[in-house]
Formats: structure tokens, C-alpha cells, sequence
């Protein structure tokens, strides 16, 4: 493909820059649309008159503080963000340092989510960047008597010829008040890639020292003086269980027991439940665990894992189910004219989060305002949620942020929090709820199990088109339908998140879609936003079944991908996101068959399988390609992943190491969720409580890795989701490659590749 | 009132014998960087040095530690598992490295120069959800290569005070 000119053209929101002197400090902020007119850039900022999503601070020694409103939890977000403005701003990383910001409504949304956090807010923090080193050089230019234009900035310094100021002393001599308009800001020159001295070099990410010596605070270890412990007695089922009886009998003989509380939750996210309150938190878990209370459990509290499957394939085979949410071509017809009809149905299981750090609050009502201390991903969500259970307006409440022991999603449901503070507000007094693990795995907003139904249309061995129906619980719908979007054919609105990947870049003459809720999941648990969401799901499905038609087809698997991601039409990318579209991928995928020695000869029981995604969505696309090479125990069925090879195309890398990362990290997920993990909805409950029975991927299980990237400076995109995607179809297809089995149900079990091979030689 | 030696200094607490020593360390004592990650001692967060050798805090009571030395990551002191744990950017979330740096540190007391699968078989305890093993075999590694005297720090003559 063509390169593009780089990422220096897209729309910013009308709002103006403030560059100002704020006591000893030099302050800098987005403007408010209402002052964007005032003249006087110090004295909005002096009277907070500002509603920044981003700003930073430089004192009188030169250090540069940033505020990120974004979560901290392993993504190393603060280090990316930080390294987008102090490159443009022309700091000194030395003197960099971040702060994760309160729910102060000043920061604007907050959500760490999706993947987002740097694609999104990359204009913004570049430009903040540049109209601080423009409001510095020009001061700086000043105080040396040069002009502006002749003057450098760098390193935190501002230099013309042999003179040259620290941004120190221009913050302790300099009276700066300048306003950026919009238009201005736009106009500002954004440094092109080849000027990057920090964007796509190696740095050390702010967040990791505190990860080494015990210091780094988390939610869990926050106290406050006077504070009691608590624990939640979790009823049988997420929705309508009662409490018919209590007996505290032996509770009560627990040393430290305080008693306990029913909790009524206005909010209607708790039905049932009860805290109990103890002097420490060894001491809650004994009493509740001693605790006898008898329920009238809810409606789904004998639903099972089956059940929830059943009527997701009865959903997927009613064609008169869900709602049109791709529609290209006429698939009526490609049917009809068809002569051979290929079909495959995907399911997936129930999936666990098991962040590390169990959920947990501290609540503190305090001179009228409520204060919460967790880790949250979604604050902009749990704020009205929390609003409606305290009965008590949003204003007065400010939930103050802690790095988070694992987020993985799990964080975007603010659910934990309502008990820790309804606790408070019965008691009077500052309560810290702690979840034991198995407590966090019953009330845990789990992956929803999916069903998938595809049908490929066949004529003289040409592919005519592609029908595909997809359901599970919507974790959007249940949580945040806002984002809920209206079906093409008008019939209902569609959960996005759990509807990407559906419509995938593969260009195809005819192709039709249809999702779909399953109401029984819906019903039965929280369905949550689990690390690539949707599109985790769904890949497994669609990579899979690519691969079944290239089979079909008699067609190389990889080769039929790349014939596929031709660009053309509606697949041809919009700039900068998606600039370059399906070819993009498609060079991946060239880049991938050699990186993985695609078509090497393999003993007897070993194969190379390939997937390819762009996850998240398709406004935001991470061009991916995986070729997985496993090994199958013929008597036991049992996988092996040898090695995994990912090629990605993130754009530009903003902190190349922190991009690495991520990708290892995602692309575990993946290998833990294809071979490992997986659980099953039992009595109305996720069976899987603990590592007992539940057994994410050990060190020892980890393959060879060899992950690259392209080398780009397009917009950059999102890392945090998209290498989990490829890694599970990529390992199936390797499988029948390996075996000629084909598994279509996730995790994959041994006793399938068993089971299924004895049925194919039979 | 029960006695211990927590990193290198004499404690007494008043807790009930059977409470596990974890809830003892994080909120008798107040040292945070041992973390409650699944309570029945499979996911290795909360490990600490029990007269050197690796002990699930989360699942040992009180009363096993009377008399013992004690270790927890605040105690370590500048290992050189902690600067490699640094120049390989190990930590993504971070909650489970305390325990990964203290499962660690008793495999390099005893082997100077481990293999990948004496790596493994020693390390296969401790539980990242963020998949960082990659990361953190390879900090073994690099701080195994670069102390040979990584043993001495395990003796406990020569444990010292780091302000409990």
C-alpha cells in the first residue's frame, strides 16, 4: 500500500489551549467551550475555569507532572501518554513524572477500556504537548532577547544559538498567559515521525519500580483511621434470591465478629445480600464462612452451562432471531445458486476473569461527600450507579484511584463497590469490603458463554458468500446501553463489543450477519467485558471457519486470506485509523508466512495452523496474523503449542517495550483461554471457584514466542486486546492440520481431538 | 502475645494463633507488599521467607512462625532480582511480583546458575495473570548471571534491619 502522510491530519474538538502561570507553576489545560473566548488564560486557570481530559504542570525546578485519567493496570498507560506529550512538549524525561487523577468531573469520561487509551487521546496529548513547547519557546525566546523562530526546544531546554534557558527558570522568571484557540491548536506544527525523540524509542515505564519493592499502593491496601472490615455473603443467584433466615449462632463466636448487615440497594444491583462486619478481615471471613442463611433462591438458580448452549444454538438456527448487523451483497440469492453448502456451529465456555487482586472498596462518607477508594476502569459509569444506591447526587461522590491488581475488564463493572458503600452508610463509619477469591468468582461478570452458526455458499468451487449468526450475553446491554446501536434492518439495537469481528475486513461478494442476545445468560449472570470482548469470541469462530472453507475450497488457508483482504470497496480503511484497510492485513499476513515458515515439512502429529484479526473494532483496527505450530499426543488428544508466531501492525508504537508487552501478555490470554482455562455455569453459578479446579497458564506451559512488529508511523492503535484473538483459532487450525480434527468448541479438551477422531476413521 | 523476627527485628502481636500469618504482616504490622491473591496457597502472592524457605502466607497461621525469621519483599533490600526485575520490565499490573521476586530469591539462595526447567519447576507456583513469565524467567536469568554472591543475603546472620 501507499503510506499515507503520517498521522498529522484529523478533526480536533473545538476547544482552546491554556498556557498560564498559576502560583509558582506553569499550568496548561484544555478550555472549557464557555472561556473560550476569555482572554486571560491565567486567571481561567487560576479559577479552574477549565474542563481538561488532559493537562500538566511544570514547577519552578522544571518538573513536568502529567495527569492520567486513564487506570493503571499493567498497560503501563501513564509511561504512553506521558511519552506523547513530553516528546512534543520537548521535556526531559527525566523530569517527567504521572498522577492518576480522582473522578473529579474535570478530567471529562473516564473509561480504560476497548483498548483505547492511547488511540483516542493521541491528538489531544500531542497537541497539549505542542502548544506547551510553543507557549515555552516563546517565552523562552523572550527572557534569552532572540526571536521565537530562531529558538530550539528540547531536552527541556530552549536554545538559540549558544544561549539557551531551562524550562525551569522560564517557569521562575516567565509571566506566560496564552491562549490557544482551536484553530490555532489545529494549526500548531505536530513534529513528524522522523523528529520523535521519545515515541518509538525504548523507556523505562514510570509504574515499574513501585512493582518491585512492595511500595506500589492497590486498592486492597488502602486504610483509614477508624475503619472495620467486611465481607459479602453472596446469595445463590445473581438476580431475585431473599433472604429467609439468619442464624449468627456460631458466627457470633468468631473473636473480632461485629455482626452483620442486609444491604437494600436502591440501585437494584444487589438482590440478597449481606455484609458481614468483623475488627479484621481474617476474622470477617471466618464469621461469614459461620454465617447460616437460608434463601429462596432466584428463578435461574438451576440453570446450567447446557441449558444456557441449547438455547443459544436454537437462536442461532431461527433465522427469524436477532438483529441484521451486516448485510452485503444478497446472501438470499448466493444460496440459491449455490451447489454446495458448507455449515459449522462454534461454541465457546463460560470464561473466568481471575484478576489477581480480588474486587475490593474502602467507603468513607466525609463532610457530606463520599469518598470511595478501589481501582476502577469505567469511574464515568459506576459514578451514577453508585449515585442511585447512596441515594445521593453524583457530586457527592469522588472515587479516588489506586493501581489495579488486574483489570482484564473485570473493572469495568463498578458492581464490588455498592456493597462496600451501602456497609458504610448502614454502619456510620468507614468500611473496607474485601472479596475473598471465591467470593470474586461467584459474583464475577463473567465471559458469556457463545454460540456461532455459519454457513458458506459454494458454486464450482467458487465462494459465493457467508451467513453467520452469533449470540451470548451482552455485557453492553446489561451495563451500558447507551452504546447500543440500531440493527440495519431497524429491528432492535446490537451490543457493538460483542459484535466485533463479525464484520471483518475479508472481502466477500455476499455476507450477512446476525446477532443476538441469549436471554437465558442474560438472566442467569452479569455478562462482562472480558479482554477482547466480542471479538474473542466471534474470532473463534470466524477464523476457524475460514479455514473450513478453505478446505472447501482446496485452497492454501493463508493464501486464501490474503486473496480475500484485497481493500477493496468498503474494505479500503479510512484515514488515519484505518488508513490503508484489508491490505494492511493482508501484508501482515505476507510478512507472517514467512516469519513463520509457513509450509514447513513436520513430523507425524505436528502442524501449523493460521488466524488473523483486527481487533477491536473495525473504526479502530489492529492488523494481527498468528501462525500457531502444535504437536498432539496421538493416544491422549493432548495439544502442545510449540511455538507461536505474531506478526502485528499497530501503527505507530508510542512505547515500543510497553507495545511488546502487551502483545505477550494478549496473546497468553489467548493460549490460556484456547487450552487451559474455561468453566461452566452450574446451578444458576460458575462451577470453578478457586486454582483448585480452575488452572490458568503456568510459566511452564509457555510456548516459544516470536512476535513482530511492522514498522509504521501511521496513527497508532490499540494493544491491549487484539494479540488474545488470533492465538485460539490459530491452534485449531493447527490441530487439523496435525490430526484432520476439526475442534470447534473452546476450550479446546483433549477428549475432542479423542472423541472426534474416532468418529472420522469410523 | 506471640513473637517472630520480621525482617531481621523482633515482633510480638496479640492475633489469634490460627490467623493466617498474611493478614498478620499486611494489617497488624502494615506491610503492604504482600498481596491476598486466592487464599489457599495455589497463586503464590503472598509469599514470604520462613527461615529462608518459601511459605504461602495466605495458609500458614500465626502460630508457625513463632520463634522464625520471617521475610517479606519490604525486607529484601536491593536484591539484584529487583534491578533485574526492573531492566526487563517484568511488572505489567504488578500485584503478583512481591510473590514472584520471593519464590525467586529462594531459588537463586540455593542455585546459583538455575536452568529454564529448574526455572520452571521452581516458579510454576506463583500465578501472573498478566502472563509476564517470559519476562520474568529471563530476569532470573539475567540477576543469576549477575550476582554470585546473591546466597549471602539469605543467612540469617547476616539479615538485616529495614525499619519494620
Amino acid at each position: 500500500m501507499k503510506p499515507s502522510k503520517g498521522v498529522q491530519q484529523l478533526p480536533l474538538s473545538r476547544r482552546s489551549f491554556l498556557v498560564g502561570s498559576v502560583g509558582a507553576s506553569l499550568v496548561m489545560a484544555f478550555g472549557n467551550l464557555a472561556c473560550a473566548s476569555r482572554p486571560n488564560a491565567a486567571d481561567d486557570l487560576a479559577n479552574k475555569r477549565f474542563s481538561p481530559a488532559t493537562w500538566f504542570e511544570i514547577d519552578g525546578e522544571g518538573n513536568v507532572s502529567i495527569n492520567v485519567a486513564r487506570a493503571e493496570m499493567g498497560q503501563h498507560v501513564g509511561t504512553a501518554w506521558a511519552r506523547i506529550v513530553a516528546d512534543e512538549l520537548g521535556a526531559d524525561w527525566d523530569k517527567v513524572s504521572i498522577i492518576h487523577v480522582d473522578t473529579d468531573p474535570k478530567w471529562g469520561y473516564m473509561v480504560t477500556g476497548g483498548s483505547w487509551s492511547v488511540n483516542k487521546s493521541f491528538f489531544e496529548l500531542s497537541r497539549a504537548g505542542a502548544a506547551g513547547r510553543t507557549a515555552l519557546q516563546e517565552a523562552g525566546a523572550q527572557l534569552l532577547g532572540k526571536p521565537a523562530g530562531e529558538c530550539q526546544v528540547e531536552n527541556g531546554r530552549v536554545s538559540c544559538g549558544s544561549k539557551s534557558i531551562g524550562f525551569a527558570e522560564i517557569v521562575r522568571r516567565g509571566n506566560l498567559d496564552r491562549v490557544f484557540s482551536a484553530d490555532e491548536l489545529a494549526a500548531l506544527p505536530a513534529k513528524p515521525a522522523s523528529q520523535y525523540k521519545m515515541m518509538g524509542r525504548e523507556a523505562q515505564a514510570l509504574d515499574i519500580p513501585a512493582k518491585t519493592d512492595g511500595t506500589a499502593v492497590f486498592g486492597i491496601d488502602v486504610e483509614l483511621p477508624g475503619m472495620v472490615f467486611a465481607r459479602p455473603v453472596i446469595p445463590p443467584t445473581r438476580y431475585g434470591s431473599e433472604i429467609l433466615s439468619i442464624d449468627e449462632t456460631d458466627a457470633a463466636k468468631t473473636p473480632g465478629y461485629l455482626g452483620y448487615e442486609r444491604l437494600n440497594d436502591p440501585s437494584n444491583t444487589l438482590q440478597g445480600w449481606l455484609a458481614v462486619i468483623a475488627d479484621t478481615y481474617p476474622a470477617a471471613i471466618k464469621s461469614a464462612d459461620a454465617l447460616i442463611v437460608n434463601y429462596q433462591a432466584g428463578p435461574t438458580a438451576k440453570v446450567s452451562e447446557a441449558d444456557i448452549q441449547r438455547e443459544g444454538e436454537r437462536l442461532v438456527e431461527d433465522k427469524n432471531e436477532g438483529y441484521l448487523f451486516v448485510d452485503h451483497g444478497d446472501m438470499e440469492k448466493a444460496t440459491a445458486e449455490a451447489d454446495t453448502t458448507l455449515e459449522a456451529t462454534y461454541r465457546t465456555a463460560s470464561n473466568l476473569h481471575f484478576q489477581l487482586e480480588p474486587v475490593n472498596a474502602l467507603a468513607e462518607l466525609s463532610d457530606g461527600v463520599w469518598h470511595i477508594h478501589t481501582g476502577s476502569q469505567w469511574q464515568s459509569l459506576t459514578m451514577p450507579l453508585l449515585a442511585l444506591a447512596l441515594e445521593v447526587p453524583e457530586t457527592d461522590i469522588i472515587i479516588h484511584q489506586y493501581y489495579l491488581g488486574g483489570g482484564f475488564g473485570r473493572r469495568l463493572a463498578g458492581d464490588y463497590i455498592i456493597p462496600a458503600a451501602l456497609t458504610s452508610k448502614a454502619l456510620g463509619r468507614p468500611v473496607k469490603m474485601v472479596f475473598t477469591r471465591e467470593d470474586d468468582t461467584r459474583f464475577d461478570c463473567i465471559r458469556s458463554p457463545s454460540v456461532q452458526h455459519f454457513s458458506a455458499a459454494i458454486d464450482g468451487g467458487k465462494l459465493l458468500g457467508i451467513e453467520h449468526a452469533a449470540t451470548a450475553g451482552w455485557p453492553t446491554k446489561a451495563m451500558a446501553p447507551g452504546f447500543l446501536f440500531e440493527s440495519l434492518d431497524k429491528k432492535g439495537k446490537i451490543d457493538p463489543f460483542s459484535s466485533s469481528g463479525a464484520d471483518h475486513w475479508y472481502s466477500l461478494k455476499n455476507h450477512r450477519v446476525r446477532m443476538i442476545t441469549n436471554e437465558l445468560a442474560q438472566s442467569t449472570f452479569l455478562p462482562g467485558w472480558l479482554r477482547a470482548v466480542g471479538a474473542g469470541w466471534i474470532g473463534w469462530g470466524v477464523e476457524g471457519f475460514f479455514d473450513e472453507v478453505a478446505v472447501a475450497l482446496n485452497e492454501d488457508p493463508l493464501d486464501l486470506r490474503i486473496r480475500l483482504l484485497d481493500g477493496a470497496d468498503h474494505q479500503a480503511g479510512v484515514s488515519p485509523v484505518s488508513v490503508g484497510g484489508a491490505t494492511r492485513l493482508a501484508g501482515v499476513l505476507k510478512k507472517l508466512k514467512k516469519q513463520g515458515n509457513w509450509g514447513q515439512t513436520l513430523p507425524e502429529g505436528e502442524g501449523l495452523g493460521v488466524a488473523a484479526c483486527t481487533g477491536q473494532e473495525r473504526t479502530m483496527p489492529t492488523w494481527v496474523g498468528c501462525i500457531a505450530h502444535v504437536k498432539v499426543d496421538q493416544d491422549s488428544g493432548k495439544i502442545r503449542v510449540k511455538k507461536l508466531s505474531v506478526q502485528v501492525d499497530c501503527g505507530t508504537q508510542v512505547h515500543p517495550d510497553g507495545a511488546l508487552a502487551q502483545v505477550e501478555s494478549s496473546v497468553l490470554w489467548g493460549l490460556s483461554l484456547a487450552l487451559f482455562e474455561g468453566t461452566e455455569i452450574a446451578d444458576g453459578q460458575v462451577a470453578d471457584r478457586n486454582l483448585d479446579t480452575y488452572s490458568p497458564l503456568r510459566m511452564a506451559d509457555v510456548p516459544e514466542l516470536d512476535i513482530q512488529f511492522v514498522q509504521s508511523n501511521e496513527m497508532p492503535v490499540g494493544l491491549g486486546e487484539p494479540g488474545l484473538i488470533v492465538v485460539g483459532p490459530a491452534i485449531a487450525n493447527a490441530v487439523y492440520a496435525a490430526t484432520g480434527v476439526r475442534l470447534r468448541d473452546l476450550p479446546m479438551k483433549p477428549e475432542d481431538v479423542i472423541t472426534q477422531r474416532g468418529s472420522r476413521v469410523s | 502475645m506471640l513473637k517472630f523476627n520480621l525482617n531481621g527485628k523482633p515482633i510480638s502481636v496479640d492475633s489469634p494463633a490460627d490467623t493466617p500469618l498474611l493478614w498478620v504482616i499486611r494489617d497488624e504490622i502494615g506491610l503492604k507488599g504482600t498481596k491476598f491473591g486466592c487464599g489457599i496457597a495455589m497463586c503464590g502472592a503472598c509469599t514470604v521467607h520462613l527461615n529462608g524457605n518459601p511459605v504461602r502466607s495466605c495458609s500458614m497461621p500465626l502460630s508457625a512462625a513463632e520463634g522464625a525469621d520471617v521475610r517479606t519483599i519490604e525486607g529484601l533490600d536491593k536484591h539484584p532480582l529487583q534491578q533485574a526485575w526492573v531492566d526487563e520490565q517484568v511488572p505489567q499490573c504488578g500485584y503478583c511480583q512481591s510473590g514472584q521476586i520471593m519464590q525467586a530469591a529462594t531459588l537463586l539462595a540455593e542455585n546459583a546458575n538455575p536452568s529454564d526447567s529448574e526455572i520452571e519447576t521452581h516458579m510454576n507456583g506463583n500465578l501472573c495473570r498478566c502472563m509476564s513469565y517470559i519476562r520474568i524467567k529471563r530476569a532470573i536469568k539475567k540477576a543469576a548471571a549477575s550476582a554470585p554472591g546473591t546466597v549471602a543475603i539469605y543467612e540469617p546472620d547476616s539479615a538485616r534491619s529495614t525499619g519494620v
